[in-house]
This record gives structure tokens, sequence and C-alpha cells, in this order.
């Protein structure tokens, strides 16, 4: 009875670790591993959603009866090539700010822009260095 | 875990694993997106950034109170909602019941091709799909205005230096890459023109050969695979992809039918359909394939600039 | 015949996961790098290749047959490829194998290993 609804914890534990990292961690990059997770996990419950029990892939063949649904499938193929392509942005944005600040730490930047302005662009000049 | 490269390593793994996922959950356009996507292009992404930006984490303050809260909090109701969710495989749910069957049972007389998901994404859900790749574009520029870097010409006999002694370095794996390479190649087309009767499409074609042209560049340098596919070449095929995909569009919105009906594109619907649909993923693959490279060309042109500062400033200093 | 098919498809099949499970088993148990990746390495070729041809004894037609044939030249290609790639990687960044031997051994081999 409640096995039924197995699939949606599992989404629920990856997510919720997924979101555990965005916030608990003070790394860029580690923050956008965190994203790509949740985000994966977002497609593994959209693609159980789908599942028919007997049902097979949605290719229209003979003898097949039950297909499953190819509606989150659609849904689900193109995000994930948005995802990689918005995921490539966001990693481009720790680039430059790892140029312009010298460290992708969430603590350091913070620091940095709290600084008076000729002292931050000395802290910059060090961090180049 | 402080080593960013396990964690790039591990997030890998996870994605191949849901591939095989999605293969068992009948998704097989899905899964070989996020095998080509998940497990390829993204792990490369990230492991190229961790070369620019460090690869050990040192963080000070570290804060799981706060989040340990928010996500037990947010873990809890979410699983207080689950108990209204229809089970897992149940044929009766919501979601099978609204407009899924008219695509199960319609789609071979009104679109005429066999593969559910490619006729749903590119004729009965043509605007989304649009939407989608507009997005990619609009990525793959906003990635260019971030990291490109204005072109230092190089000469051609240093090239040719440094490309021999890597030869030495990289023989064996170069030589079964060239045999490899024109196969990856000759697989993404067949996916893209096989999409309709199997499972493929410009999506996951364009990944695939990003997948081979980004393997080319790695093993026998930018430079190099930079003659072959230039910058702005890559430039104008993206848009080409968008422009493409917009004007079948627009032409069938001049043929008096509605945006993307492509009943009207020729004398016989269906026929119609099977040109629209080649048409709309010819246009998703070049713009898929592009980005992609374009993507990983800015990345690691940024990353050389960034290796030859190092040395400039180190000669500088010394 | 078919009975005959089917006992050789699996027991094809059987020594292929028997193969991978080994693969498995070594890369826990071994101690340092170069003996955990000639672990995955050697069984993961053979494992996989035996179980590709037990499913080409299943496969129904021909069109199966062949497609089952070109992976399985793509991964006696691609495996040990990789295998080599990720062996000279560890080499150029200088990981020592590690030679461990026992105590009352040292003195015997000692003019091997020097």
């Amino acid at each position: 009875m409640i096995t039924g609804l197995f699939n949606n914890w599992i989404v629920i534990v990856l997510m919720m670790s997924g979101l555990y990292i965005v916030i608990a961690h003070g790394n860029l990059i580690k923050k956008l591993i965190g994203l790509s997770l949740f985000q994966t996990s977002v497609f593994i419950l959209y693609i159980s959603m789908a599942k028919v029990e007997g049902g097979t892939a949605p290719i229209l063949a003979e003898n097949i009866k039950e297909l499953s649904n190819p509606l989150p499938h659609v849904l689900i193929l193109t995000a994930i090539v948005v995802g990689i392509s918005t995921t490539a942005l966001g990693l481009a944005l720790v680039i430059r700010i790892k140029e312009a600040y010298g460290s992708i730490e969430e603590e350091d930047i913070q620091i940095l822009d709290n600084l008076p302005q000729s002292k931050t662009q000395k802290k910059i000049m060090d961090g180049e260095q | 875990m402080n080593d960013l490269f396990a964690v790039v390593m591990l997030l890998g793994i996870y994605s191949l694993l849901s591939a095989s996922f999605f293969v068992a959950m009948d998704a097989v356009d899905v899964a070989f997106t996020e095998a080509a996507v998940g497990a390829g292009i993204s792990t490369l992404l990230m492991l190229v950034v961790i070369t620019m930006t460090g690869r050990k984490e040192n963080t000070k303050r570290h804060k799981p109170f706060l989040a340990l809260i928010v996500v037990i909090f947010t873990g809890g109701l979410l699983l207080y909602g689950t108990f209204d969710i229809p089970h897992f495989g149940s044929a009766d749910s919501p979601i099978h019941n609204h407009v899924t069957p008219r695509y199960i049972n319609d789609s071979i007389n009104e679109i005429g091709i066999p593969n559910i998901v490619t006729s749903v994404l590119a004729s009965y859900r043509a605007f989304d799909t649009f939407g989608e790749v507009v997005v990619i574009f609009t990525a793959g520029i906003g990635i260019m205005a971030l990291l490109s870097v204005a072109h230092h010409s190089e000469d051609n006999h240093k090239i040719a230096a440094v490309n021999d002694s890597m030869h030495e370095r990289y023989l064996v794996i170069r030589i079964v890459s060239k045999i490899l390479i024109p196969f990856i190649l000759l697989f993404a087309l067949y996916v893209q023109f096989h999409g309709d009767f199997g499972p493929g499409g410009g999506f996951q074609a364009g990944v695939i050969f990003a997948a081979g042209i980004i393997l080319y560049s790695m093993l026998f340098g930018l430079s190099i695979t930079r003659k072959v596919i230039s910058q702005p070449f890559i430039q104008i095929i993206s848009a080409v992809g968008v422009l493409l995909y917009g004007s079948v569009g627009l032409v069938s919105l001049l043929q008096g039918g509605n945006f993307f009906d492509y009943n009207v594109l020729l004398t016989d619907p269906v026929a119609g359909q099977h040109l629209g649909i080649l048409l709309i993923e010819l246009g998703v693959g070049c713009t898929v394939t592009s980005v992609m490279i374009m993507i990983f060309f800015n990345f690691a042109e940024r990353r050389e600039l960034q290796q030859h500062n190092n040395i400039h400033n180190k000669d500088l200093e010394s | 015949m078919d009975v005959l098919l089917e006992i050789i498809a699996s027991l094809c099949l059987f020594i292929g996961s028997f193969i991978c499970i080994s693969g498995g088993v070594g890369i826990l148990r071994f101690p340092d790098f170069y003996t955990r990746m000639h672990a995955v390495g050697v069984t993961d070729t053979l494992g996989a290749g035996m179980i590709l041809i037990g499913l080409m004894f299943y496969s129904p037609d021909f069109l199966t047959l062949s497609k089952l044939l070109i992976i399985l030249l793509l991964t006696l290609l691609i495996s040990p490829t990789t295998s080599h790639v990720l062996a000279k990687a560890a080499m150029q960044n200088e990981l020592k194998p590690k030679l461990q031997q026992k105590d009352s051994d040292k003195e015997l081999n000692s003019s091997n290993y020097s």
C-alpha cells in the first residue's frame, strides 16, 4: 500500500540533499553542484510519474497496447539540455567572480565587498598575485 | 568532502546512474540525453572550471544548523504532500488522462511517425520547444559575452611544435580517438535523422555531435580544432538553427495555418508534418551542437588565457 | 537446438557476471591504484564481452545481433584505451606503485628490488 509512494520519497531525499548543499556550503562551484543534484532529482520525479505498470517505451509498434506517458519525457528531454546551458552560464559567472575577487568562497567575497573602495582594489591586486 | 574533483566525479556517476534509471522507466530518449549531457559534457565543463578556480574548498564558516532546519522542514512538508499523490505505475492517475490519450491514440494518424516523443516535441508542443531552443541560444550568447577573449593569432610553427610534443604523450588515445570520432559523428547524424522512428532527435544528436568535436579538441588542441570550426562559424550556425526553426513557423503562418501548423506546408497534411518535423529537428540539432561547442571553446580559451597570464606574471616577478 | 543455445547463452551470462563481480571485489580489496585499476581494466573488458556474447545468443533477429556486435567491438576498443590513459596519467603525476613485502621476505628479495 505505502510502497507505491516510495519513488516520491527517494526524490525528496535527493532534492533535500541538493538543497542542503546549496544552503550550507559557501563554495560557489559546490552550490552549482547542489543545484544540479536538485535538478536531476526533479527529472527523476517526472520520469517516474510517467511510468505505467506494464507499459513500454512510447514508440508505436505492433502488438503493443500499453505505453508509458510521452509528455513528461518531452518536458524533461528539453529541460536537460536547457539545464546544462544554464549551468554553464553559472560556471562562466563563477570564473568571472574568481577573476574579479580572487576567490570563489562566499565569505571572502562578502568581506571584500564590505571593505572601503581603495582597500578593496588593493585586496584584489593581492588576490591576483 | 573538500576535494571538488571527487565531488564532480560523484555527480557524473550519479548522472550516469539516473540515465540507466530512465531506461528502466521506459524513457529512452531522456536516458540518451542524460547520459551524453550529465555524464559527459556537464562533468567536463565542471572539471575545466575547477582547473581554473582551484580544486580545494576552503570553508571557514559552515552553517549546517540553519540549513538542516530548512531542509527538514521543507522535506517534511513535501513528505506530507506525497500522501495524496497517485501511486507509482498506476494507469488511472491524472497525468495519464488529459492530453496523453490523444497523443497516444491519434498521433499516428495526425503526424504519421511512430515515436510519440518526437511528434509531441516537434509538432504538438513545437512552441514550447521553440522557447527552449531560444533559451539555449541565449545562454550561449551570455557565455560568449562573459568569457570570450580577443583572438591573438598564433604562429603555425609554434602550434606544430606543441603538437609534436603532445603527440608522444597521447599517442595511443589519439589513434583510438581518430578511429572513433568519425563513428561518433556518424552516430549523431543517425540519431538526428532516425528520431522519427526510434529514440533520438535534434537535442540528443546535437549533444553527441558536440561531444565528438569536444573530444577532438581536447586531444589535438584548441587551435587545430579552431582551424576546422572557427568561432564565427559556430556563432552563425547557432543563429541559423534558431532562424530555421522560427521560419518554419512563419511559413506555416503565411500559408494560412497557425504558427507551427505543419499541415499546410504541403498539400498532404501528413507529408507536411513530416517535412515540418524534419526541418525543426535540424534547427534544434544545429543550435544545440553549436552552442555546446561554443560553450566549451569559450571556457577552454579563457583557461588558456589565464595560464598564459600566470606564466607572464611569473616572468615579471623573476 | 533452442535448449543448447539457451544453455550456452546462460553460461556466457553467468561467467560474465562472475567476472564483473570479481572485478568489483578487486577494486575494493586491492591495496593501491595500479592493482585496482588492473582489476577493473581486465575484468571489465572480459566481463562485458561475455555478457554481450551471451546476449547475442539470445537475440531474436539479425538487427539486434549486429547492434550487439558493434557494441562489443566498441567495448573492446575503448575499454583497454581508457585503462591505458588512466595508468599513463597516474605515471605522469608520479604516483608510485606500492611494493609491499613481508618482513621475512625483505632480506631475500632485497637484491631484486634494489
